[in-house]
């Protein structure tokens, strides 16, 4: 059985990609009645009507860019960090705990806040790293119990020792005082002080991945674990330590999505941004420039879907097809080495002679 | 807790593990011929929409069943397609396409959620379902039940008891060797791929259409990756995934009687038991306390012991084969 | 049953593996193929016994001319191959392996095969346990039972490859006795391709050698060794006389009665002791030991007994890093697979392999240091090539652009495989011009002009086991034909 070779250049790829998830989409929604100029259309309006609105795509964006860059970090080196959703929650629970259990000056607590988010997912994913490079579990189930567990966690916050005065509703904590959340753009859900920190994220990691040693060990150890250890490169101790840089970016999100986007932990507090962030990541090849745009895209398109379905009636999972059928296509049909991802091992009946 | 409030609940677990056993038997057989299908959760969650959908449409829970299971193939398909032909990462396409069957869900039963629908009739097994404890417990419910019961046993004996069975294996497990032996083991991943893609898609349905009646969003979320970490801890083999299973099924139950009796008594520590559970069942399997268990045993138990508590998975599993000639293009 | 192998070609891009080979074999005969790694041996068998279709030629059984499409078609018309790794499914039981492509029924029938199984095994004297998993199993347990599975499915001729490698005396013996019952009572044929001289004569009735693809000649056994030997390797031209770094004084690496163990192979007592500017080389074939030896001085494989001194420390349980920054250098021979990293380019490569202290790459100073290196190796290639690009030839010499500087000790693997005569006498230039400054030098070759013409010393490794140490100034090819041979 003969392989394809799909020597396609990238741009045609995401061009077809492209073209195909639009396809999709409108099917969908002439399946549902609903032109797709009218849908296309209420989901532009949705991420760009209004500066609301765009101030609202930007809040969103920033936890998906932080995650999205935390783990292009740990795809470099091979790893397939899924426990990325539960390390963005342990951070919002972090930072929650200090809103609700510290009195400090405001600058203070806000230092505290991040700096703690971080601190726990790094934790969070060190726990992720240790079973794999110890116990042999492999991240993805160590991620998702991780993942699970950081939900459940959550949910045992909420509904008892961080319970609203009126009782447990299982929705949300106490709001937390005004101090303690980060400072917003007029009405918005967007604080300025953590774009600013997500852009300063995304330079750090592109400039350790392109002028550091760690980076350049990273970077080997991802595409050949073999020759990489031939050259000196550990592979346990860099898995533990991109792990847990990943985890702590994911947290810091985490604690933005808690202190600016809510003002209180919830239940659902993260929502699938991590599951989304590693979308991103494989959509954009783990290129860490194109990261924050294509996690604005995604960010524009599930913003657009909320009101797609004021608008329409129809439910806002549609945005979420859109950009999966996306991924999908640009994942099968690019050329293995511009995707960059922890490659399958292909089995090769040897010649030895 | 008398004798019939337990027999209830034991018969209850029976019931709600299910779709478990079912998608269990599914992707261990997917993944004995080599292919890993990470899309379970996706699948199932699209698949117990469709199912439902199907079945309210034509009137007929068949036909719900027949929709889900194609579903179910054809995600695996996707999988298999992507892995063969173009040699892509199992574990990258099946992620994305667990993430897509979620939001295709979604989208797609909108408008069917929360209204009644078709559901599997009950059928006890006359005779059977008479014996006392034992009756209620296994033989009182309807054909899909039986169906689980069944294919837990056909899974088996296809694997185990048939060169069909002996030939897939050898896919998964050394697939050059299959090839000398025979073997086309392209052609068995696909197959087999589908086959267990089918059967995932069937247990999404059974849930929509026998378990927990209707569709709503989010329906059965969770249950996909519960189950590929049981096909992990139930050693690849269909029985023991059976037992983990209605562990599984029984620790759910277990928790909530208990918690009706100790309300005090946090529900995290119930939720969080399975995964766990989880962690420490894969950090076992990753290390080799089973062999040294069963050298501790006496001579004559070792091999018996040895064959039940393997936990080895299919060596192939995930990597992609190619045969000497298509090679050197 | 009568096999006439005719003019068969096979080629793997441009190496010509089989290039025009014609063979004849009888039934009841046992046949030897003999030849060094490369020669073809296998790649002739692996056709015959139908893993790959040749590209050219013909097979002819009893007058037939056949083609097969597999390995089992091939043995459904009589030939079964035994693979030095025995294709059989480690995860599974020997009755399930037996099993496996045994018969067309759906239904597997254990009694019966069961039976067969044991009466089998029994005629030819093995011990079998269905129950056991086969990864349990020593490599003569599997090659029996490969043997009993392709004789009990209808094998006239039985091809083994390099059978007795990783076997202990008793199974060989034992082995031998059986297939000189199936040739003698059996009338079938059987194919003993090696390269140990001492088995092909004790087993052999007739060896045809193979050298470079082709068919150099063929000879009754019994033969003497001398003419095999000569039949095998090629004359070495003489040898230029050559100026030795060799210091005196204490050894920089000792190797002190030192076993190592790896998959199918046991290498003990080993005894070595190599100079500052030394040039040490380590002779045999593939499988022999010598690699498991260079890794166990590298680190890379743990030694069972004995002790290695390096630079008057005990280092025989130091890690792979450890050695790395005591000043010693690894080059494995599989450039992509072990060496350098596909996706990464030559500056990348030089900057890993050449770290400087702090946290920053300094790429300007890279990119200058690739340029210099490149230069000097001579690499057709630029600083920011990616080094799966480059040419077989210059990933090698890639990988010695490399090199750190400051090297004490260097082993390599096949230093200069895959490299036209003029780079690899450039090459050693380039090493020379280390072990001047003391760096000293163990490799492996199966070159034995190479071996030859820039050692100081050699040994020769044979099954695990090490020969006594000669003076490549003052050896011959049958010399080393000899050792390298087994005797």
């Amino acid at each position: 059985m003969r392989r394809i070779r799909w020597h396609l250049p990238n741009w045609i790829v995401v061009s077809i990609a492209i073209i195909a998830s639009l396809l999709v989409t409108s099917l969908l929604l002439l399946l549902f009645g609903v032109s797709p100029m009218d849908g296309f259309g209420a989901m532009l309006l949705g991420a760009f009507g209004d500066s609301t609105k765009v101030l609202s795509v930007t809040a969103f964006w920033v936890p998906l860019a932080l995650a999205s860059a935390g783990l292009i970090l740990t795809f470099t080196a091979g790893l397939w960090n899924i426990g990325v959703e539960g390390q963005i929650i342990m951070g919002a629970v972090a930072a929650s705990w200090v809103a609700l259990r510290i009195d400090a000056p405001r600058p203070i607590l806000l230092v505290l806040e991040l700096s703690l988010a971080m601190a726990a997912g790094a934790l969070w994913a060190g726990i992720t790293a240790l079973l794999k490079t110890r116990g042999k579990v492999h991240e993805i189930f160590g991620g998702l119990a991780l993942n699970n567990l950081a939900i459940i966690f959550t949910n045992y916050l909420i509904s008892g020792p961080w319970q609203p005065p009126e009782g447990g509703t299982f929705r949300g904590t106490d709001p937390f005082q005004a101090k303690a959340l980060l400072p917003l753009y007029r009405d918005s859900r967007l604080s300025p002080l953590s774009v600013i920190i997500t852009l300063v994220v995304i330079a750090l990691i592109y400039f350790v991945l392109r002028g550091t040693k760690w980076g350049l060990r990273l970077k080997a150890l991802g595409k050949n674990p073999r020759s990489a250890f031939i050259l000196g490169v550990s592979s346990e101790r860099e898995t533990i330590l991109a792990m847990m840089i990943c985890g702590a970016f994911a947290g810091l999100g985490g604690s933005v999505r808690v202190l600016s986007w809510f003002d209180s932990l919830r239940q659902s507090i993260s929502g699938g941004i991590g599951y989304l962030a590693l979308l991103v990541v494989m959509l954009s090849a783990t290129r860490i420039l194109l990261t924050p745009f294509i996690a604005f895209f995604f960010s524009a398109v599930l913003n657009g879907s909320i009101t797609l379905q004021l608008r329409t009636q129809l439910h806002s999972s549609l945005g979420g097809i859109l950009t999966g059928v996306m991924v999908l296509f640009v994942l099968l049909f690019s050329g293995t080495r511009s995707l960059k991802l922890p490659s399958q091992k292909t089995l090769e009946v040897e010649e030895d002679e | 807790m008398n004798d019939t409030e337990l027999v209830r609940i034991l018969s209850s677990i029976v019931l709600q593990s299910t779709p478990l056993i079912i998608a269990v038997c599914g992707e261990t057989i997917g993944e004995r011929v080599g292919v890993v299908n990470l899309s379970l959760d996706g699948t199932m969650l699209l698949s117990a929409m469709t199912g439902f959908v199907a079945g309210l449409l034509s009137g007929s829970v068949w036909i719900g069943f027949l929709a889900a299971a194609v579903v179910g193939a054809f995600f695996a398909w996707i999988i298999a397609f992507g892995s063969i032909r173009l040699r892509k990462d199992q574990f990258a396409v099946g992620f994305v396409l667990t993430l897509l069957g979620d939001e295709l869900s979604a989208f797609l039963g909108q408008n069917y959620t929360r209204i009644p629908g078709e559901s599997v009739h009950h059928l006890g097994i006359p005779f059977l379902k008479d014996i006392p404890i034992l009756g209620p417990i296994f033989f009182d419910h309807d054909p899909v039940v039986y169906f689980a019961f069944l294919l837990i046993g056909v899974t088996w004996w296809w694997l185990f008891r048939t060169q069909p069975g002996l030939r897939l294996r050898s896919a998964g497990e050394r697939p050059e060797s299959g090839f000398a032996r025979g073997v086309d083991v392209n052609r068995l991943r696909y197959v087999y791929a589908m086959i267990g893609g089918g059967l995932v898609g069937i247990a999404g349905a059974a849930y929509s259409l026998d378990i927990k009646l209707g569709w709503s969003e989010g329906h059965t979320r969770g249950l996909g990756w519960i189950a590929l970490a049981i096909v992990i801890f139930g050693g690849w083999s269909p029985i023991r995934g059976a037992v983990g299973s209605l562990l599984f099924g029984a620790s759910k139950a277990l928790a909530a009687a208990l918690q009706r009796r100790f309300p005090e008594v946090s529900v995290v520590a119930f939720n969080a038991t399975p995964w766990l559970l989880m962690i420490v069942v894969l950090l076992l399997v990753g290390s080799d306390v089973t062999e040294r268990l069963v050298l501790i045993m006496p001579r004559r138990v070792q091999p018996r012991l040895r064959r039940l508590l393997r936990v080895r998975p299919p060596a192939a599993l995930g990597v992609a084969f190619s045969t000497p000639e298509s090679q050197g293009e | 049953m009568q096999v006439i192998l005719e003019d068969i070609r096979k080629y793997f891009g441009d190496v010509k593996a089989n290039d025009g080979i014609n063979l004849t074999l009888q039934p009841g005969k046992i046949y030897g193929l003999l030849g060094e790694n490369g020669a073809g041996k296998s790649t002739l068998m692996k056709v015959l016994s139908g893993y790959h279709p040749p590209d050219d030629g013909r097979i002819i059984l009893n007058s037939t001319q056949v083609a097969f499409s597999s390995p089992s078609d091939a043995l459904l018309q009589g030939i079964g191959m035994i693979y030095q790794d025995p294709l059989d499914i480690p995860a599974m039981r020997v009755i399930e392996n037996y099993l496996l492509g045994w018969d067309r029924r759906v239904v597997l029938d254990y009694a019966r095969a069961e039976d067969e199984l044991r009466q089998n095994a029994d005629r030819m004297g093995f011990h079998v346990d269905f129950d056991a998993y086969i990864d349990s199993l020593s490599l003569g347990e599997r090659q029996q039972l490969e043997m009993l599975r392709l004789l009990a499915l209808g094998a006239e001729v039985l091809i083994l490859d390099e059978p007795t490698t990783g076997i202990s005396a008793e199974q060989k013996e034992s082995l031998f006795a059986s297939l000189r019952r199936l040739a003698e009572e059996e009338n079938k044929t059987v194919i003993l391709v090696s390269h140990k001289l001492s088995d092909i004569q004790e087993l052999c009735d007739h060896v045809f050698v193979l050298r470079r693809g082709k068919l150099i000649g063929s000879a009754d056994i019994p033969c003497p060794t001398q003419k095999l030997v000569e039949m095998m390797f090629e004359e070495l031209p003489p040898r230029r006389s050559r100026v030795s770094y060799a210091r005196d004084g204490s050894a920089l690496l000792q190797l002190q009665n030192v076993e190592v163990e790896g998959d199918r192979l046991q290498v003990g007592n080993v005894n070595l002791n190599i100079r500052d500017g030394e040039v040490f080389g380590l002779a045999g074939l593939e499988g022999s030991g010598q690699r498991l030896i260079l890794q166990a001085c590298a680190g890379l494989m743990p030694v069972y007994a004995g002790r290695i001194i390096f630079d008057q420390r005990d280092v025989t349980r130091w890690p792979y890093r450890k050695m790395l920054q005591a000043g010693v250098a690894y080059l494995p021979a599989g450039r992509l697979e072990e060496g350098l990293i596909a996706g990464l380019s030559l500056m990348e490569h030089i900057a890993l392999s050449n770290p400087m202290p702090g946290f920053l790459i300094d790429w300007r100073h890279y990119e200058r240091e690739t340029e210099a290196r490149i230069q000097r190796y001579e690499v057709v290639g630029q600083v920011n090539s990616f080094v799966e690009t480059l040419s077989g030839g210059n990933q090698q010499r890639s990988l010695f652009a490399m090199l750190r500087d400051d090297l004490k000790l260097l082993l390599m693997e096949h230093p200069t495989r895959g490299l036209d005569v003029r780079s690899a006498d450039w090459i050693w230039q380039l090493l020379y011009q280390r072990v001047e400054t003391g760096t000293a030098v163990l490799f492996i070759s199966a070159d034995l002009d190479e071996l030859v013409e820039r050692s100081d010393h050699i040994v020769a490794f044979s099954g695990g086991a090490m020969s006594r140490v000669v003076q490549a100034d003052q050896t011959t090819a049958d010399e080393l034909g000899y050792l390298i041979g087994g005797e």
